[in-house]
């Protein structure tokens, strides 16, 4: 199905999933105008939050199985596979988030429905960004994702973590937004568009590239690198991951990051693919990710900060796919990273309390043998983390250091094994509290409980992590298609063809 | 029929029936497991009259698993992992009718040893290294369990360390086998896991080559344990409950020699046979023999002592491999299934002890003959089969290793002889301390003497001493032709 920008009836084809996404934002704002007082209206807001990430799912899907594909290559959204696929990746994301959040909600008293419009927006920012084939349509996405990400960090007003979860994290946002804003000026400087594509062309014809241009790219990396919480820059993760009401932190370290990390996708392989630079910057980046995350991860006696670690270590991981230019596989461990991370985060939200103390990863002693179901899924997603054969992150692993290897970077490779060697030092702990320490007292575990949604959601990423570790040859198929669509503009060919959700 | 399918139900059975016992009544899930096991060694005992010896790799499946990769579920055993599938399946049943009385979550306990089997008999049989790998890793995961959850008191300490020194090693294993399987894409433009195919692209040494051997080497090398990365494994065996040490001893620490002669050797034997790493290898045996006895000897716990004879022993086995001569690689082999049997029985008449008397310290005991001698007669027959008197399993092992090491490393055999005095030296004068001399202990008076449960399980083991002692020759004829391949295949030139 070929469409052409230029044409309204297209044009809105095209931005399908966006304007369901839209639409449905507005009749939810609508609904919570009139209904937002009882616990049961907060309910039904969820489900129909629900019911708008599903049917913007359908509408994906409708335009990825019919092979939507542009006419014309400068338009300011891509319509390729590569989108389709992370969209997916957000819309799921966003959807167990939902259901993770119905019972977190009530417990900790936070009786506002708006919680859900502004998951929808984060999400429809998100889509955008995966979706920008320009840098201004990049930026826009990005800053409607994190303003309302800003909102949710906060979100939990009567504690006064969560509120410098967001204070922090809105301004080394707005830092980083800054940053990202004046690289995309001085490259529109230097090449005088915005538009990836003609930037590739640009610099393909281009000779050594000026100081303007490497300012820009620099710039850009800087801001994106703040997005996916990379070392250096990762000094914000921890305490806003740590302050934001935990289904919110789960959403931020999927949606947000994987959200970040298809833009940076998208700029590096179609728009800097002639130039070399940026090779050597990502690589000494997921170098120093991989290092830093790890190590910092070792020390951490709180779970959600140990994951917030871990999630700045998963950032170097998907960093080596980035320098390896391995899109396929960076689209499967998103996929395998998002079950296992929403998971453990699951199971975290379920052992805190109202009001939420800290939990230590002492506090899980001896859940195995009082809830040996929970349990069991917090060690599924713990040993999918550390990349365990027969878990969709060991496939995920797998593939990125297949890739790695492919590009000659066995360097890479290597350090991203032995890195991984170092987390089993902070992801097996919480195994060995949950089934060989005995519990603090009889009642420790008593008032643990999910919530009937969230026990469905969380048996699904289990039981998601499980079968893609053992059968991924259909995500891999999906994935190999989208990733051969993001490519340098001189490469580009005929519509793609290859597999495609329903076929 | 039974050709296609046996390897298949050896690896699914064990599987199912461990997630089923998980979920049984704890007074029925040990017997369901000892079923479970049974039925696991009589799928598996068809192999041993079925198998040709000239048959090279035999009862094969093989079918596409994620042809994306390359990948593939191809299973099949030859002479070399025959014995070692055999090996997994015998001392099974045993292990769960020596841990019948195990404290606590006993469904847990038996699904686990289970699932275990699965594993261990994957890595055995696998014949694409994506298989392989898989499997060589998930057997970690119930071997973590069993020693972290049923084992001593520094079993938290003891299971973190011989998980993350396995993964460690196994993980840059897993860059080689990419790096590997690039190469040989590159070279012949198909991407394959399967064993075959990356032998037939098997290379003389150059700098890659040396790199992935060295990756191969510490995977395996850790895990047999090697002399200087053994230090997990006193840990490990000490603190893991009985069954635990018995197929620790018995069959995970094969898993490393088995890479030797499956994986390593093989793909590499350019930098196998360098003069330096042979050199270095044989090195480390020796160090490994030595070092593992006198440490054995000065060691006050009983079951320190049986965990640092099994370094020694099993630097026997690289020392038969890496001398590669027809003698030398049986030998090696009969050692590998000698210390599963010898080793697997010691710790067994440990745990029995230990379940008496709460004591694995030697100096606890003495004279105990004359209480218990039922079990004083077998502890001393297992334990001369260790030290390898000629009559017993031990004696043909090790005889045939340092026979067939003599031709190509007379210094290092001769130096290797010394392990089996000293071998006698810890197993006697430990034998001497804990069976006899005078009973000074009240408290040893009243030790009851083996139970029926016990003497089943520790009289297959006896038979088999005595049967590979007596007559090797089964053993030795199956395993001659596998051993001839691996020869010419790793040392091109005849065969004397």
């Amino acid at each position: 199905m070929s469409l052409d920008p230029t044409r309204y009836g297209d044009l809105a084809l095209i931005l399908l999933p966006e304007l369901v996404l839209t639409g449905w934002a507005l009749i939810v704002l609508l609904f919570v105008a009139w209904r937002h007082e009882t616990a049961r209206d907060l309910r039904i807001t969820g489900w129909l939050t629900f019911a708008g990430f599903v049917a913007t799912a359908g509408a994906v899907w409708w335009l990825w199985w019919r092979v939507a594909h542009a006419a014309g290559l400068a338009g300011m959204i891509a319509v390729d596979d590569f989108r389709w696929a992370c969209d997916w990746i957000f819309l799921g994301a966003a959807a167990l988030t939902v259901l993770l959040s119905f019972r977190y909600l009530e417990r900790e008293q936070l009786l506002a429905p708006e919680y859900y419009v502004l998951l929808i927006f984060a999400t429809l920012g998100m889509m955008i960004m995966a979706g920008g084939a320009d840098l201004m349509v990049i930026f826009l996405g990005l800053e409607l994702m994190s303003i309302a990400v800003y909102v949710l960090a906060g979100f939990d007003r009567r504690r006064a973590r969560s509120a410098e979860a967001a204070i922090k994290y809105f301004l080394l946002g707005a830092f980083a937004s800054g940053f990202l804003l004046y690289g995309i000026a001085l490259v529109y400087g230097a090449t005088g568009t915005t538009n990836i594509v003609l930037i590739g062309v640009q610099l393909g014809f281009a000779g050594r590239p000026g100081v303007m241009l490497l300012a820009g790219l620099a710039l850009l990396l800087v801001g994106f690198a703040f997005k996916v919480a990379a070392v250096p820059f990762h000094a914000w993760a921890p305490d806003v991951y740590d302050g934001a009401p935990t289904p919110v932190t789960a959403f931020m370290a999927t949606g947000v990051k994987a959200a970040a990390f298809a833009a940076l996708f998208r700029v590096l392989l179609e728009g800097f693919a002639p130039l070399d630079v940026w090779r050597h910057i990502v690589w000494w980046l997921a170098l120093v990710t991989m290092i830093g995350g790890n190590l910092l991860a070792l020390g951490q006696r709180s779970v959600k900060r140990m994951l917030a670690y871990s999630s700045v270590a998963h950032a170097g991981y998907l960093l080596v796919a980035v320098a390896a230019e391995g899109t396929a596989a960076f689209l499967v461990y998103l996929a395998a990273y998002t079950l296992m991370t929403l998971g453990a985060f699951a199971v975290l939200a379920a052992k805190g309390r109202e009001g939420e103390s800290e939990v230590t990863i002492d506090d899980l002693s001896g859940l195995g043998g009082q809830r040996p179901w929970l349990a069991f899924a917090m060690a599924v997603c713990m040993l999918s983390l550390l990349g365990f054969p027969a878990t969709a992150g060991f496939i995920g692993k797998w593939y990125i250091l297949l890739a790695a290897t492919q590009a000659g970077e066995n360097l890479l490779a290597a350090a991203l094994v032995v890195t991984s060697v170092v987390s089993a030092g902070y992801y097996l702990p919480v195994i060995m509290a949950m089934y060989m320490k005995p519990e603090s007292s009889e009642a420790a575990h008593v008032d643990v409980r999910l919530g009937r949604t969230a026990a469905v959601a969380v048996a699904l990423m289990t039981a998601g992590i499980l079968i893609l570790g053992v059968w991924p040859n259909r995500l891999f198929d999906l994935a190999r298609t989208a990733g051969d669509s993001v490519r340098p503009a001189n490469t580009l060919s005929a519509p793609p063809s290859g597999a495609r959700p329903g076929n | 029929m039974y050709e296609r399918w046996a390897l298949t139900a050896l690896l699914v059975w064990p599987l199912v029936a461990g997630l089923g016992v998980m979920v049984l009544p704890a007074p029925r899930a040990r017997a369901a497991a000892l079923v479970a096991s049974l039925v696991e060694f009589a799928i598996s005992a068809p192999l041993w009259w079925t198998f040709v010896p000239d048959g090279g790799m035999q009862f094969l499946a093989d079918y596409a698993w994620i042809p994306a990769w390359g990948i593939r579920y191809t299973v099949g055993v030859d002479g070399i992992s025959l014995f070692m599938v055999l090996l997994t399946t015998f001392l099974m049943p045993l292990s769960v009718l020596g841990s019948w009385n195990i404290p606590r979550r006993q469904p847990a306990f038996f699904g686990l040893l289970l699932i275990l089997t699965t594993g261990m008999i994957g890595v055995f049989v696998s014949l694409d290294l994506f298989l392989f790998y898989v499997m060589w890793e998930v057997m970690l995961i119930p071997m973590y369990f069993i020693i972290g959850v049923w084992g001593g008191d520094n079993r938290l300490y003891a299971a973190i360390k011989f998980f993350i020194y396995t993964m460690f090693g196994s993980l840059l294993m897993l860059v080689a086998i990419l790096a590997l399987y690039t190469a040989a894409g590159r070279a012949t433009g198909t991407y394959s896991f399967a064993y075959t195919h990356l032998l037939s692209q098997a290379t003389q040494p150059g700098p890659t080559a040396w790199w992935l051997f060295g990756a191969f080497f510490l995977a395996f090398a850790i895990k047999v344990p090697l002399f200087p990365f053994h230090t997990w494994l006193p840990d490990a065996h000490v603190e893991a409950p009985t069954a635990g040490s018995v197929i620790l001893a018995g069959i995970l620490l094969k898993m490393g020699t088995y890479g030797f002669l499956r994986f390593a050797l093989p793909l590499f034997p350019g930098v196998a046979l360098h003069e330096t790493v042979q050199f270095a290898i044989v090195a480390l045996s020796l160090v490994g023999i030595i070092y593992g006895g006198l440490v054995a000897m000065v060691q006050p716990d009983f079951k320190k002592l049986i965990a640092y004879s099994s370094v020694s022993h099993l630097g026997f086995v690289m020392l038969g491999i890496w001398a590669l001569t027809l003698q030398s690689v049986q030998g090696a082999l009969l050692v590998m299934i000698n210390h599963g049997i010898s080793t697997g029985a010691l710790f067994f008449l440990v745990g029995m002890i230990y379940e008496r008397r709460h004591s694995r310290m030697i100096d606890a005991y003495g004279g105990i003959a004359r209480v218990v001698p039922l079990f004083a007669a077998i502890l001393t027959v297992v334990s001369l089969s260790s030290i390898g008197l000629p009559g017993t399993n031990g004696f043909v092992g090790e005889f045939l290793v340092l026979l067939g090491a003599f031709r190509h490393y007379p210094v290092a055999t001769a130096i290797a002889t010394t392990g089996v005095i000293i071998a006698a030296a810890y197993l006697l004068w430990a034998l001497q301390r804990i069976i006899f001399n005078p009973l000074t202990d009240p408290e040893n008076e009243r030790l009851t003497d083996l139970t029926p449960r016990e003497l089943l399980v520790l009289v297959p083991l006896l038979a088999c001493i005595v049967w590979i002692g007596v007559y090797p020759k089964p053993f030795l004829r199956r395993m001659e032709p596998a051993a001839r391949a691996l020869i010419e295949q790793v040392r091109p030139a005849p065969l004397p």
